[in-house]
């Protein structure tokens, strides 16, 4: 048909790394859905086909950007990331899987790019990126690289439980003049068109995601922000606590997912 | 002082004002003037107005492209609705069917984190409605013209 679902397609990306692009629903959502499935699923064959191999997908040289800033010297302290991390290969492998995570030492749900940001500010003394910005989602690109294939596996309960449970009340608010939550298009709607949009579940594990319509990476809490501003809502910041949380309860329920990112979207 | 938008006319019936009855219809007409079938028709499919085509297939507006298919087919909605319960419906669909996911196209407040239109900047309540009084009047007189399933 038509307007059918989610197709039947397989990922495999490079014609060597297997995505699990649909599983069973992880108990955190087990009461909402039976399944969970990537974005990827509801895209067109053209779109999708960009995904499947590093020298169509755009996002790469994004990647590639990236990769000469982890060498880059900046700040007062004269290091780069590689200063500290070495080959991102090995230190950042499975990194993007877990995140949104605790951080102990300072107390706080830590998004990736949070982390980034805290490094330039406190180990290399450089200035900090622009949340949504394009070094930003570049890095973060970089580092989900490093997972791609690896299950999407964020924490939902001990230290982070308060900030989960917020995201999940957000997650069912019906904001705006026009009273829609993301559960009204993503959990009770995915599959079906609205206008020419055909709905996902919105998950995340495919982030940054770079958009053919605007022609560069996405991050997250840009692609929040555009949903709720549909909604005729006034937004919430990006970076800011409300995203955080919506964002670490989003990615949980794409927990056993594979780490996509840099995906390619419409 | 009256924002723009949420200036009534003369003998229109305001936001704040309109009857439900207890089944959410509307018996009266929020402006009294007969409703244009034909605006209705443009209105509804008309993104930046009632938009209807992002949720709802609609075999009389097939020249618009790409309807939705979140809401039902409105194909025949002239025939299972009265007017009123058709103006009732384009009003504010909630006092119809509870907790549904259409939007009311005239409410004003009560909203959480109202926006200014779509701009994601905060907007103060009252907004002004998404559909003004004459242009329900216009999209029920369109929906009344749908007969045929
Ligand atoms: C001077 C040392 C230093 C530099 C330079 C540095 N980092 Fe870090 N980085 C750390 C330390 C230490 C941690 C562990 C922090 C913690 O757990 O609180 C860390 C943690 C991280 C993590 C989280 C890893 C995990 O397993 O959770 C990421 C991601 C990261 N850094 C990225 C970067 C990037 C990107 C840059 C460059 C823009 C960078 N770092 C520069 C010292 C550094
Ligand atoms: C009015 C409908 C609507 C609402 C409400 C809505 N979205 Fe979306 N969202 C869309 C559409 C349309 C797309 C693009 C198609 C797709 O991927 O689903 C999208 C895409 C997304 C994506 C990208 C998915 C991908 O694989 O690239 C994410 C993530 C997302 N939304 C999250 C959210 C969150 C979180 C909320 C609530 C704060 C929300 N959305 C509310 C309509 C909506
Ligand atoms: C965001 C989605 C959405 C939009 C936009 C929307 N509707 Fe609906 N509409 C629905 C849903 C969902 C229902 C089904 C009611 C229910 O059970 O929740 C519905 C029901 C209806 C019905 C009654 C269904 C029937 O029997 O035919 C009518 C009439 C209707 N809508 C007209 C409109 C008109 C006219 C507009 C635009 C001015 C509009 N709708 C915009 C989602 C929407």
């Amino acid at each position: 048909a038509a307007f059918a679902g989610a197709d039947d397609d397989t990922l495999v990306v490079n014609e060597e790394i297997e995505m699990v692009t649909k599983t069973a629903a992880p108990a955190a959502v087990a009461d909402a859905l039976d399944e969970v499935m990537s974005g990827w699923h509801f895209r067109s064959d053209e779109t999708q086909a960009l995904q499947m191999d590093d020298f169509e997908n755009p996002a790469m040289v994004f990647v590639d950007q990236a990769m000469d800033s982890w060498e880059t010297v900046e700040g007062s302290e004269g290091k780069s990331c590689a200063s500290c991390h070495d080959d991102v290969a090995d230190s950042m492998k499975g990194v993007r899987a877990v995140y949104p995570k605790w951080n102990e030492e300072a107390g706080e749900v830590r998004t990736l790019a949070m982390q980034i940001n805290d490094c330039r500010e406190n180990q290399m003394g450089a200035d900090k990126w622009k949340y949504t910005g394009g070094d930003m989602a570049s890095m973060e690109a970089l580092i989900s690289v490093q997972s791609r294939g690896m299950p999407v596996n964020v924490a939902t309960d001990g230290p982070v439980q308060a900030m989960w449970e917020k995201g999940k009340e957000m997650y069912y608010t019906r904001t705006g003049q026009l009273e829609l939550s993301c559960a009204n298009c993503h959990e009770d709607n995915y599959g079906n068109m609205i206008r020419a949009d055909h709905l996902s579940q919105g998950q995340i594990n495919g982030f940054p995601a770079y958009r053919l319509k605007n022609a560069k990476l996405n991050t997250v809490h840009a692609r929040f922000k555009g949903c709720v501003r549909d909604t005729r809502a006034e937004t919430y910041k990006p970076g800011s606590q409300d995203f955080v949380a919506l964002e670490l309860y989003v990615a949980s329920r794409g927990n056993g997912l594979s780490v996509e990112g840099p995906s390619v979207r419409n | 002082m009256c924002l723009a938008g949420t200036m009534s006319q003369a003998g229109e019936v305001a936001p704040k004002d309109v009857k439900f009855t207890e089944d959410g219809a509307i018996a009266e007409s929020l402006t009294g003037v007969a409703g244009d079938a034909a605006n209705g028709a443009i209105i509804a499919g008309t993104k930046s107005k009632g938009n209807c085509v992002a949720c709802h297939q609609v075999t009389a507006l097939a020249d618009v492209p790409f309807h939705g298919e979140i809401g039902p087919m409105l194909d025949g909605a002239g025939e299972r609705w009265s007017e009123a319960e058709l103006r009732g419906l384009v009003a504010n669909a909630k006092m119809t069917f509870e907790g549904t996911m259409m939007p009311a196209f005239y409410k004003v407040d009560g909203f959480i984190r109202p926006g200014d239109a779509y701009t994601g900047k905060a907007g103060a309540e009252p907004l002004p409605p998404i559909l003004t009084a004459q242009e329900i009047e216009d999209v029920v007189a369109f929906l009344a013209t749908l007969k045929e399933e």
